[in-house]
């Protein structure tokens, strides 16, 4: 019973990531009608914003160090520590949290440049063209990241306070073993919030009620004299928003390096496929689905059943959903069909 | 009629020629080993079998790797069970890619659009991990399927102990530019039945699916079988140039099942122009050649390319390209992608047709008509 609930708990922070990377895909995809590939490398992009956040916060100057007395030891020591002592020490050690501030702006910024200068030019051509132009974007943009930030892996450490783990089991009475990693938890909760944001946000105000409007009818609401290019532009920097949101709270799990971002993009990509291309709630189902089966098939259990299940599961569960239910889990009639 | 099948057969004849004679015409460029050439002939073929489904039928499969690495293991273990003679062993890596393609091709094309392109990668992707992780006794995981000492070799006469025999053509060495001419010849005959595909009634109606799969339907054809031919024969042609990857070297590793490599082609094919005869091969050409130089650069070589500069200006001209040669090359693919794209989307043939009509009276007529062959979907 402890094994299980473990592995729904496992599943569901990866499943927040998928969640969250395939809701900014077919948010793309519903209104804008845009395949967009280099979604994964917007992602790699938030995550990159921590580690830059943590560079910026860490340049440090050669001080003596005194604690060795024999000969004249160097060390780093960052400004920040210098200017504000014990202060400063913590604002590096929340590195992670606070790269959210440093990737809100960047990541509305990338959106907005990548509508107005590339996409916006693509609505009308063929999807493949589509395909082929944001995979080459993603190229770019992950040589670029390679090029400044080097090939190996940079992990990011969450919050001394939030390093252990959380002992879940003991909250809800269900024995000591269960327990799990204070960030992940985090990071689901996060996954939920901003999850419930950007729903809510369509969902509760006149500029999302519009949006809606716009994915299902485009044509008509431009009729009605409302500028619907204009908020889709937003839109797609909403949907860069919560990538690069996902990156960075992603960090301290996996630590990034540039091939991140197409990892996960072909991952989102079969979750949005499964959930049902232009809808949202089935995007973050299947992304909660997916990562949840994923870690499952992980079990050892499982793996000596059937070996090799957990590298091809969510394929396999992708290729079945389609050919059971051709649109998808919640995928709806019109969308994509051409 | 008769004119152009004329004009076929001296297609035909100039692009023999001219793979024929690359040892010659290729060395002021300084691409004429045999090691690069073979490249240019394999991924050439692979990039001709992409396209007869892409560019005739348009549906864009990101998928195509695996059947490359399929053939690549099926070769190699026809050279480790049965002999080092490279017919059998391109025979059963066209066979099995083809019965692999026939498989994925049954089950993908009951879909169309972005959702086939996803389900073909899923299964690429599903192979991929497959190789790494059950199917090491089959594939050797990580280290790729190699040639040992003791593999059997049933119809070879057992050669001399302690060495591994290279592959053979009865008895010619399949190394260097010998095995670059078999390559050649491979080649040169999967273009003419490439070409025989694009004027037959078949190609006739792949095209046709592609301009309108609806209509067709409407009209009593059954699309079907069509679609899923022709992806079997591009899957074939993946195999081919699988096995003669590992007929010029007799290794196999999972990476060449990778979706970056499946991307490779879909580029070389968008690159020469999807839909054209020569264009895939073309592309296929450039992407290798270019690779090859640009790797090759490091900063030294540059600071020699630009030493006539003043040494400000050297400096700063160095730092600059560095980023696009050596390791930095995808960066220049990634552009070189984008650019194709954006501006020439029917790839380099549609380039040279805007120029030839630029010469011709009837240019303006031939320009508005080029221009809007892309926007048909």
């Amino acid at each position: 019973m402890d094994s299980i609930l473990l592995q729904i708990l496992n599943g569901l922070d990866k499943g927040g990531a998928y969640a969250l990377i395939a809701l900014g895909l077919t948010l793309t995809f519903g209104t804008l009608g845009v395949v967009n590939f280099a979604h994964g490398a917007i992602f790699m992009i938030g995550a990159f914003c921590a580690v830059t956040m943590n560079k910026l916060l860490t340049i440090s100057k050669k001080v003596k160090d005194e604690s060795i007395t024999f000969f004249d030891a160097f060390k780093e020591q960052p400004y920040l520590e210098i200017w504000f002592g014990d202060t400063g020490a913590k604002i590096v050690e929340y590195s992670v949290p606070l790269s959210i501030l440093l990737a809100v702006p960047v990541m509305i910024l990338i959106g907005l440049a990548m509508e107005r200068g590339l996409i916006r030019h693509f609505y009308k051509r063929a999807h493949a063209d589509q395909i082929l132009v944001t995979f080459g974007l993603a190229i770019i943009i992950q040589e670029i990241v390679r090029h400044y930030f080097g090939a190996n892996p940079i992990p990011q450490a969450a919050p001394a306070i939030v390093a252990g783990s959380a002992s879940i089991g003991e909250w809800f009475g269900l024995g000591p073993n269960l327990v799990y990693p204070w960030w992940r938890l985090i990071y689901l909760v996060f996954a939920l919030v901003v999850l419930g944001s950007v729903f809510a946000f369509l969902q509760f105000t006149t500029f999302g009620m519009v949006v809606r409007a716009g994915m299902q009818d485009r044509e008509t609401v431009g009729l009605l004299g409302i500028n619907i290019q204009k908020r889709f532009t937003i839109v797609f920097a909403i949907a860069a928003l919560v990538a690069g949101l996902a990156g960075v709270m992603y960090t301290p799990i996996l630590p990034p390096d540039y091939h991140m971002g197409m990892d996960f993009l072909v991952l989102s990509f079969v979750v949005v496929v499964v959930g049902g291309m232009g809808s949202l709630g089935g995007a973050v189902a299947a992304g909660f689905l997916l990562g949840i089966l994923q870690s499952f098939a992980s079990m050892n259990e499982v793996k000596s059943i059937l070996p090799g299940i957990d590298q091809i599961i969510i394929y396999l569960v992708a290729v079945v959903v389609l050919l059971v239910r051709p649109r998808g889990l919640m995928g709806r009639k019109g969308v994509m069909e051409d | 009629m008769n004119s152009s099948a004329f004009k076929d057969t001296l297609l035909l004849v100039v692009f023999a020629t001219a793979i024929l004679t690359m040892p010659i015409w290729l060395k002021p460029f300084g691409a004429a080993y045999p090691d690069l050439m073979q490249r240019f002939a394999i991924y050439g073929l692979f990039a001709i079998g992409f396209n007869i489904l892409f560019g005739l039928t348009g549906y864009l499969s990101f998928g195509h790797a695996a059947f490359l690495g399929v053939g690549s293991y099926a070769a190699v273990w026809s050279f480790k069970l049965l002999t080092m003679n490279v017919l059998p062993a391109v025979f059963f890596g066209v066979i099995v890619a083809g019965f692999f393609a026939y498989l994925i091709g049954f089950i993908s094309l009951r879909r169309s659009g972005i959702y086939f392109s996803i389900l073909t990668l899923a299964f690429a992707q599903m192979c991929y991990n497959l190789a790494y992780s059950v199917l090491t006794p089959i594939t050797n995981g990580e280290t790729g399927l190699q040639l040992t000492l003791d593999d059997p070799r049933v119809l070879d006469a057992q050669a001399a102990a302690g060495s591994i025999p290279g592959t053979t053509l009865f008895g010619i060495p399949m190394t260097g530019i010998t095995g670059f001419y078999f390559c050649a010849v491979v080649l040169i005959i999967g273009f003419f039945i490439s070409m025989r595909i694009f004027n037959s009634p078949f190609g006739m109606m792949l095209k046709a699916i592609k301009s309108n799969q609806n209509r067709m339907s409407y009209t009593g054809f059954n699309t079907r079988p069509y679609l899923i031919w022709a992806f079997v024969i591009s899957g074939m042609y993946a195999g081919l140039a699988g096995s003669l990857l590992a007929v010029t070297d007799p290794l196999a590793g999972a990476e060449r099942m990778q979706w970056t490599a499946s991307g490779e082609v879909v580029l070389m094919t968008i690159l020469g122009g999807a839909g054209t005869l020569v264009g895939p091969f073309l592309g296929a050409g450039l992407i290798k050649y270019f690779e090859n130089i640009f790797s090759s650069f490091n900063e030294q070589i540059l600071h020699e390319a630009f030493a006539a500069l003043p040494d400000g200006l050297e400096n700063a001209l160095v730092g600059l390209t560095s980023l696009f040669v050596g390791e930095g090359w995808h960066l220049t693919l990634g552009l070189l992608f984008m650019v194709i794209v954006i501006f020439l989307p029917g790839g380099i043939m549609e380039g040279v047709r805007r120029i030839g009509s630029l010469f011709t009276r009837s240019g303006s007529k031939a320009k508005s008509e080029s221009s809007t062959a892309p926007e048909a979907r």
